[in-house]
């Protein structure tokens, strides 16, 4: 506690970023320490655990030292620590949940595990301080591709998720494979800017009739297909016209599930969360077909669309709040579900 | 596990990877490993879904590429279900904690297994998959 607010440490490192922040009363920023790796696994296009692993352990300490300094806090004035247990890379996660024990047990710190995703939701609450539920969530991500009903703070709805690939997964396959390389999610969106979206024919696959699951499986074989049907052609391949209509194909059915389902619910607003959530052109066709239904639609600043310590701060000070008990026993959960 | 005694499938359509899903799935018992190579698109996901199907797995299967292995515990089998496509090579899958799932209580199927080579166990059921001539069709063939 300082200055009369409650103050909550989060810590993440579910894949390639070490991050921690110190956010007050579940809201404020006061620190967002965030160390990438993304140059280091660009090399090899896409996320490397062993590597990951051992650059947290290198990092983890002065990440949460300097999100201290930065807030201009210390150690003692920490009233909870948040941290990531799942879902993520096994060896990537037991670094942040280890390095949080240790605190929470030297400082006598209450400490509480917070999923990942539950974190990219609260990065909502640190952008739009009006914010409450109940709301309909997208996220989407390298990993995630998921619509969740949010009738309550630390209450989770899954109502629909990915058959297979994410749409990030599916961004950096393709982009690899037209060779714009990794992360292919931001390649892809400023290619696409350059391309006409209806170039090509890609299908969109919106599954059986009222589903809110996503299939982006089928859609990455159809490009590799359009791709080799040019190349055996010899017709040159513009690969902004390809980059434009993937994604158009892409954004296009996540909108439309997204405004369905909180049409479904009655919910009269949809947040974003996720690294996708950053496709520009993703945010202008939710703002555009949720808005023709009279559902307003909030997105996180990109910085903290991207994995950072403050949404996970944010999701344990408001599962602390809702009586979620602390422990020191925590485990680090990869295949952690909502 | 049960020899198949094919070398090379022709699977026209999905409903012939299904078949051979089911079929792999009967075959499968705990410690067996399956080894599935093959380019992106060309169906290893989806083999693997039917292999769940086959061992009475009810989870939804998608992609483990994030979080390199998922764990289903609904079938006949646990089943650990791999994609190493982020993997440089067999040691960093062993650095995961692979081992245990390798050589342990359920079936493991492991995509881009190619890369990990060189820590499969010799007798694991390495499949290729590729492009068929027509749209749609895909080849197997048994290595």
């Amino acid at each position: 506690m300082k200055d009369g607010r409650f103050l909550t440490l989060g810590i993440e490192t579910s894949c390639d970023e070490t991050a921690a922040s110190v956010v007050a009363d579940g809201r404020f920023v006061m620190s967002n320490v965030i160390s990438s790796q993304i140059d280091i696994h660009t090399a090899y296009g896409g996320v490397v655990p062993e590597i990951a692993s051992r650059k947290h352990l290198e990092r983890i300490n002065d990440v949460i030292g300097k999100a201290l300094e930065d807030a201009c806090v210390s150690a003692k004035d920490i009233d909870l620590i948040g941290v990531t247990c799942g879902p993520g890379l096994v060896g990537a996660l037991l670094i942040g949940v280890a390095a949080a024990k240790a605190m929470a047990y030297a400082c006598d710190i209450p400490l509480v595990g917070v999923n990942h995703m539950h974190g990219h939701i609260a990065a909502n609450y640190l952008e739009h301080k009006e914010l409450e539920p109940p709301f309909m969530a997208l996220i989407v991500s390298g990993g995630h591709t998921e619509i969740v009903n949010v009738p309550d703070y630390n209450k989770c709805e899954k109502l629909g998720g990915t058959r297979d690939d994410a749409a990030g997964e599916a961004f950096d396959k393709v982009a690899r494979v037209i060779g714009l390389g990794y992360p292919g999610g931001p390649k892809i969106d400023r290619a696409a800017k350059e391309g006409d979206p209806d170039s090509i024919a890609f299908k969109r696959v919106y599954l059986e009739q009222g589903s809110l699951d996503f299939s982006f499986s089928g859609l990455k074989t159809q490009a590799l297909n359009y791709l080799n049907q040019e190349r055996q052609a010899g017709r040159e391949i513009d690969v902004n016209n390809v980059a434009a209509s993937f994604q158009e194909a892409v954004v296009e059915v996540i909108a439309d599930k997204a405004v369905m389902a909180a049409e479904r619910y009655g919910q009269k607003q949809i947040v974003m969360a996720g690294g996708v959530a950053s496709n520009s052109r993703l945010r202008a066709l939710m703002e555009e077909k949720a808005g023709r239904k009279g559902i307003k639609v909030l997105k996180p600043s990109p910085v903290l669309c991207t994995d950072n310590g403050a949404m996970i701060a944010s999701a344990a000070y408001y599962a602390y709040r809702s009586g979620v008990k602390p422990d020191l026993e925590l485990d680090a959960v990869p295949g952690l579900e909502f | 596990m049960k020899a198949i005694d094919q070398s090379t499938i022709l699977l026209k359509n999905e409903d012939d990877t299904r078949a051979l899903g089911l079929r792999i799935a009967e075959a499968l018992e705990p410690g067996d490993v399956v080894a599935l190579i093959g380019d992106l698109g060309t169906g290893k996901t989806a083999l693997t879904k039917y292999i769940a199907s086959g061992l009475g797995i009810t989870e939804e299967i998608n992609s483990p590429t994030f979080t390199i292995v998922k764990e289903y515990r609904s079938g006949r089998l646990p089943l650990y279900h791999f994609d190493v496509y982020r993997l440089g090579s067999g040691e960093e899958l062993l650095d995961i904690g692979a081992e245990e799932m390798l050589d342990g209580d359920g079936a493991c199927v492991i995509e881009w297994a190619d890369i990990v080579a060189d820590v499969l166990p010799e007798d694991a059921l390495a499949i290729h998959l590729e492009y068929g001539e027509n749209e749609g069709e895909r080849i197997a063939e048994f290595l």
